[in-house]
């Protein structure tokens, strides 16, 4: 049987890769940052999980306002990376694991949860990015990834409490695939920022801390969270913290918190971080 | 007040829905396009030919060749796509920002680095049009 084992939060800020991918985490401006992230690489390196999922949105990268999935899940073989237009990040194909993510494409979908199945997508820094935070610079990537791809681009993102319940039946699809692997799930995105228009560059530690300590023991009181509440307190895009109620849903009720970072800024956002573990 | 969005309140920010989504698509697609290099190259070639290929309002046109970043959101671009304009033009992310904030650039990297713009007096419309 397949399990859930831990849960990522993180953030996926653009500038986060290139500072990586150009050798700036050194920087005084970026080591605060980093630094908040040496424990992660460690604790991923000791969990050897079989698999993740990475929940993430595309920036107008794979997707464009052709057509705009509200749930992609990626069922390829592998994804490239994706030239966001200063080239493609220098980081390993992303392979795919089909055989899970075709299973919980099945599942969910039988579970009332209608998601898109695609077959061919690039990934971008929303996806490679908490990867890189993660697992630092290797040739290739410790695990196979399965992309979950939400809206958060065109208004409105899927609720919280949809998030939240998404990731209650991913739970209960890998808990049917009858493979012994241990699975971690990502929920990234956020914290508080807004990238537009004359309020751009707003932050907001107080929401952002709230979030998070709600997130790991209450999450019930966070997918009550109204969309007009991440706009006006974290930001027309703080609004991707939708996407870690998915993760969170896909964990225990009860998780014990492993380890939080945060860190204002980089770039135009807050960075939050968060490893969760299921109590066993 | 008779507001016809919960967020038509909040200051300086267009959220990115229906209608903006309809009013923008083609100059959001125009955006899109500079993704690859021969699209770059064309359009920096003669922008306003480049332009008659995307059927966008006159004045979506005239925002796009002013580079008037506010006007481009406000008339339904959305900022991931125009931040790809900015990126054809050298602009970096931030600096973008700081332009659509109407300060320099070094005012607005040093308020980032002081913690960003806070959130109080930053809430509501009635918080700006009083200050």
């Amino acid at each position: 049987m397949a399990e859930i084992i831990a849960g990522v939060a993180c953030s996926h800020v653009p500038a986060i890769g290139v500072a990586i991918d150009q050798g700036k985490t050194d920087e005084p401006y970026w080591q605060p940052l980093f630094q908040g992230f040496e424990r992660s690489r460690e604790w991923m390196s000791e969990l050897k999980p079989d698999v993740a999922i990475v929940v993430y949105n595309d920036h107008a990268t794979a997707f464009s306002l052709e057509m705009i999935p509200t749930f992609a899940l990626g069922c390829a073989d592998a994804f490239l990376p994706a030239d966001e237009g200063w080239g493609p990040r220098p980081v390993p194909l992303v392979q795919g694991h089909p055989e899970l993510a075709w299973h919980i494409a099945q599942s969910v979908i039988l579970d009332e949860f209608d998601l898109t199945i695609v077959n061919r997508m690039e990934v971008d820094h929303g996806l490679t990015v908490p990867l890189s935070l993660m697992c630092g610079q290797p040739d290739a990537w410790p695990c196979p990834v399965i992309p979950l791809c939400v809206n958060v681009v065109q208004y409105p993102p899927p609720t919280g409490n949809r998030c939240f319940n998404l990731g209650k039946a991913i739970r209960r699809a890998v808990q049917s695939f009858d493979q012994d692997l241990r699975v971690v799930i990502f929920g990234t995105g956020g914290m508080s920022h807004q990238l537009q228009a004359q309020r751009a560059g707003l932050i907001n530690p107080v929401f952002d801390n709230r979030f998070m300590d709600d997130l790991v023991s209450h999450p019930e009181s966070v997918t009550r969270i109204p969309h007009v509440d991440y706009l006006r307190e974290a930001g027309s895009e703080g609004i991707e913290l939708v996407m870690w109620l998915v993760m969170r849903g896909a964990l225990d009720d009860e998780v014990r918190q492993m380890h939080r970072h945060y860190h204002v800024p980089a770039s135009n956002t807050a960075v939050g971080h968060l490893i969760l573990e299921n109590v066993r | 007040m008779n507001q016809k969005h919960p967020y038509d309140d909040i200051p300086g920010t267009y959220v990115f829905d229906a209608e903006q989504s309809r009013k923008g698509y083609h100059l959001n697609m125009f955006c899109m396009s500079l993704r690859h290099r021969d699209n770059r190259d064309a359009f920096g070639a003669d922008e306003a030919a480049y332009l008659d290929r995307y059927p966008m309002s006159p004045e979506q046109r005239a925002a796009v060749l002013a580079r008037d970043w506010n006007e481009m959101l406000r008339l339904g671009g959305n900022i991931y796509y125009t931040s790809k304009l900015a990126a054809k033009d050298g602009i970096a992310f931030q600096e973008l920002a700081a332009r659509m904030t109407g300060v320099s650039d070094e005012d607005y990297r040093n308020m980032m680095l002081a913690g960003g713009r806070p959130i109080e007096g930053n809430r509501y419309t009635w918080e700006w049009d009083n200050g």
